[in-house]
């Protein structure tokens, strides 16, 4: 009965990674609502375009390594949050081929609409997702291991709250990223934009905290109940740490923590998330082990994971490698 | 036809046109990426410029149609959950693990390295650079090798038992994976990429020929093109050949869907034109030659094979469309291996690059394989009707429990969207094609600011300012 558990801690995994890394990546585009001059966009896509691919990546990981292996959750949750998916994937679209159509776009015109795609995209695929997320969170209903629900169960204050709150949160993680990986005026609006978003995400990280726990009496329980809130404590804790740790990097103008301590802001929520779920897979009544593929699917996935995720590890850290150091306006990264 | 069965129509329908587009890119970045790497391969074996040429050339259209097709590959991993969600929990535990090694073997390596190949010439060097591009074409046939896996499946279910709850269960992976049509189905397909591509690539060869004789891109281009048509054509013939055995072997209805036969009969007949008509349970209008279609598909003078008519009407695909497709997909086959031979012929007597009919025949075969390509995959996919999983599990068992307004709403919404933008993308991948072939061709795009409008496309000695030959070194 561990397969199925490490399975989990894997796709848990897989979309953590997800977040962190096409989070900036999307925070870039959402991002494009404040920057408008031609040579800072050039700069802000050119800071990610060797990279998005892979990180998007880890998205196809998620939703594919789901299908492999807790089928049922796939097939309940999709047709559960179906428009936010629809949604998410026509936004990744636009976002996906901005990336080259804009350099590809010979008139100003054609250009600012591809930019504005860039954009809208990044914000709706955003959005979406948090929206799909708040509706996991808030509960899937299931009978007869289909999907029960109506069709805006999706969409209630609460799921609308965990969209905006990712909205801020990518862009928080687009701006610190253009902060250790630009110079000059980009940097320096980047820094301030920073903080603004550092506090507005930090309002909704708490806000999103205390609601969460009211959806579910599990979920309360389990954040609450004594001995373990010893366990629980600690994550709110280290989320206060990490905003001292934050507002010091950016007044001390520091190139690389700012980017860290948004990035472990997500881990954490991200930890918060994963107290509150396990070992459910899909809130109220499925089970990671109810979802769980047969041994033999699992068993012979896994050997591939296993000897294939260290692999893309090192070979997507070179890569990153290669494309190292501060980004030029005018010279090519690319 | 009540609600239920519309949705399931709407539902197949939004498959159909996503992986209809889908399968169009992938087929051009394996046929592209596997040409990019031989292109390099020459210019660090001979050191010639123009490979170089040839390969920036192609390299900036790769990147454009790379990302329309992961943005459209990325649509289909989440929509056996979305609309087949039947499927997904049933099939899952076979289908999906086929599904998560290819994402694990070869998405990862394709993204991993595309950074590299379309970005990094001046970061590493020139052998780590091949090195980048072959891992990308690898991963694409790698790519190739899984999805294709997993179709077949569906189409030969092989190596699995079934649970109480009507579940597949994996029983042999190797079974599974090697399926008795999947070595057929990855070689015809990963030749009809390569075909494909090859005369994409000769048509603009030849475009830009029929404009100046001299070019030397547009020669190699064309010249290399020709030898594909010449010896892999054929050779794509003969592998249709066995795919249609295999299949007569395993689905004897679709193969007498795709040849319009209603009944047995010794020595059965071969029909070229025709309309299979679903509701008489004959083909109308047929012209046939008596004896050949035995001749085919048994070998034998007077060997026969089941009509569609011998099979219960519920197991019947829908004739007409696979018996189009397949035409469309055989005459073209043809053609391609014509043009090759034709282009022997011409290289024989010394006049590859002059013989205008020849070059302006390519020209408009320029899309010939991908149409092909299409066909095949309707062939492929409506003969598999009314299953998914062939003989297993019916289609209309296979859908999400999602309502009528819901599969229209997302259907239109992804027509529209589709259209925009694989619509543009299309147009640049077509301007990008019109643009003559230069001496010391640019890389992708160098993030220059844009110039105002109206650029005309310069000589062919001329660097285009669009794409500034050299790149600036980084850093
Ligand atoms: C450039 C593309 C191309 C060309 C020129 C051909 N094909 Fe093809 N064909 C394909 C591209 C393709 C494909 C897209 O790759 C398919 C769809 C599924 C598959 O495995 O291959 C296919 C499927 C397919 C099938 C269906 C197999 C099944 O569903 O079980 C048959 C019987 C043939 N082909 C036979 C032929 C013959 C006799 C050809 C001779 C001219 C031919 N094909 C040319
Ligand atoms: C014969 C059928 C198929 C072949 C040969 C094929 C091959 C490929 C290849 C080579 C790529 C990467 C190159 C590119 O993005 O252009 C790709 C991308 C993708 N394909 Fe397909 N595919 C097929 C069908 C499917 C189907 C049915 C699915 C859905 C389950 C799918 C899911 C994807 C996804 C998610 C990507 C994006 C991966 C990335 O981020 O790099 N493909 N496919
Ligand atoms: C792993 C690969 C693939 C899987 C798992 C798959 C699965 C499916 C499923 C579930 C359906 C819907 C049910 C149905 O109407 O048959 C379908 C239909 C269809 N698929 Fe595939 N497919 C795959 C590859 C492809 C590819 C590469 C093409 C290329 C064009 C394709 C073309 C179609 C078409 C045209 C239909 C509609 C058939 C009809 O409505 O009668 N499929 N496929």
């Amino acid at each position: 009965m561990i397969l199925p558990l490490i399975w989990a801690a894997l796709i848990a995994f897989a979309v953590l990674a997800y977040v962190l890394l096409d989070g900036f990546d999307l925070g870039i585009g959402i991002l494009f609502v404040a920057e408008d001059r031609d040579e800072d966009r050039d700069v802000m896509v050119n800071s990610i375009a060797p990279v998005w691919d892979g990180n998007e990546t880890w998205l196809v990981l998620g939703g594919g390594g789901l299908f492999a292996v807790f089928p049922l959750a796939y097939a309940v949750v999709m047709p559960a949050l179906y428009p936010t998916i629809i949604g998410m994937l026509l936004a990744l679209i636009f976002r996906g081929v901005a990336f080259e159509f804009r350099f590809r776009a010979i008139t100003r015109r054609g250009r600012y609409w591809w930019d504005f795609a860039f954009c809208s995209g990044s914000i709706l695929a955003a959005l979406c997702q948090g929206l799909a997320l708040g509706g996991l969170l808030q509960g899937v209903r299931v009978e007869n291991r289909h999907y029960a629900g109506g069709w805006f169960d999706w969409l209630t204050a609460f799921t609308i709250l965990c969209g905006i709150a990712l909205v801020f949160g990518y862009a928080l993680q687009g701006a610190t990223w253009l902060i250790w990986r630009t110079e000059g005026r980009l940097q320096r609006r980047c820094r301030r934009y920073a903080g603004y978003l550092g506090v507005i995400l930090l309002a909704l990280i708490v806000i999103v905290s205390l609601w969460t726990p009211m959806l579910n009496p599990r979920f309360t329980d389990r954040w609450f109940s004594w001995p373990n809130i010893l366990i629980t404590s600690p994550v709110p804790i280290l989320v206060a740490l990490v905003a001292l740790r934050f507002w010091n990097g950016l007044r001390r103008r520091e190139e690389a923590s700012p980017f860290l301590c948004a990035q472990a802001w997500f881990v954490l929520c991200y930890a918060g998330l994963g107290i509150s779920l396990f070992p459910l897979m899909v809130p109220p009544s499925i089970t990671i082990w109810d979802a769980a593929a047969p041994f033999e699917s699992q068993i012979f996935l896994l050997i591939g994971a296993a000897i294939l995720i260290p692999i893309i590890l090192s070979y997507t850290a070179y890569s990153y490698w290669v494309f190292r150091g501060k980004v030029h306006p005018g010279v090519h990264y690319h | 036809m009540d609600i239920g069965s519309t949705a399931i129509l709407l539902a197949r329908a939004q498959f159909a046109f996503t992986i209809g587009f889908h399968i169009i890119l992938p087929a051009f970045s394996i046929g592209l990426a596997n040409y990019l790497m031989v292109l390099e391969g020459l210019w660090l074996l001979t050191g010639r410029q123009v490979y170089m040429d040839v390969f920036q050339y192609w390299l900036k259209i790769f990147a454009v149609g790379f990302a329309m097709g992961v943005v459209s590959g990325l649509v289909m991993s989440y929509q056996f959950g979305t609309n087949w969600g039947a499927f997904a929990d049933k099939a899952g535990p076979i289908v999906g693990p086929l599904m998560g090694y290819e994402v694990l073997t070869a998405f990862f390596l394709e993204a991993g390295f595309l950074g590299i190949m379309l970005f990094g010439r001046h970061r590493v060097g020139p052998y780590l650079h091949f090195a980048a591009t072959c891992f990308v074409a690898i991963g694409t046939l790698i790519s190739a090798f899984w999805i294709l896996s997993a179709n077949s499946w569906m189409q030969t279910p092989t190596g699995y038992k079934t649970s109480l709850d009507g579940r597949f269960l994996p029983d042999s992976w190797l079974h599974i994976i090697f399926n008795p049509s999947f070595p057929f189905r990855w070689v015809h397909m990963v030749i009809a990429a390569f075909l494909s591509v090859a005369f994409l690539v000769g048509a603009v060869g030849a475009y830009h020929l029929l404009r100046d004789r001299q070019n030397q891109a547009a020669r190699t281009m064309f010249s290399m093109a020709m030898w594909m048509a010449a010896f892999v054509a054929p050779i794509q013939i003969l592998a249709g050949d066995f795919h249609g055995l295999n299949t007569l072997e395993h689905q004897p209805a679709k193969v007498a869907a795709l040849e319009g036969d209603w009944h047995a009969e010794p020595g059965q007949r071969l029909i070229l034109l025709g309309w299979p008509n679903m509701g008489t349970e004959k083909t109308d209008f047929e012209v046939s030659i008596p004896h050949l279609g035995a001749l085919i598909l048994t070998h034998t003078w007077n060997g026969e094979i089941k009509g569609l008519a011998d099979f219960p009407r519920d197991q019947r695909p829908p004739s007409p469309p696979i018996f189009v497709a397949f035409r469309v997909m055989v005459l073209l086959g043809v053609l391609m291996a014509a043009i090759g031979i034709a282009g022997l012929w011409k290289r024989y007597r010394g006049r590859l690059y002059y013989s205008n009919w020849l070059l302006r025949c390519m020209v408009i075969m320029g899309p010939a394989g991908f149409m092909a390509l299409l066909s095949g995959w309707v062939v492929t996919e409506v003969g598999r009707q009314p299953y998914t999983v062939y003989g297993m599990l019916r289609t209309e068992e296979s859908v999400s429990p999602i309502g009528l307004p819901g599969v229209a709403t997302s259907l239109v919404a992804f027509a529209i969207v589709y259209f925009i933008v694989f619509g543009a993308g299309f147009f640049f991948l077509l301007r990008l094609m019109r643009h003559m072939p230069i001496v010391g061709e640019g890389g992708p795009p160098q993030g220059v600011p844009v110039r105002s409008a109206g650029l005309t496309p310069l000589p062919s000695l001329h660097p285009d300012p669009r794409h500034p030959t050299e790149p600036r070194p980084a850093e």
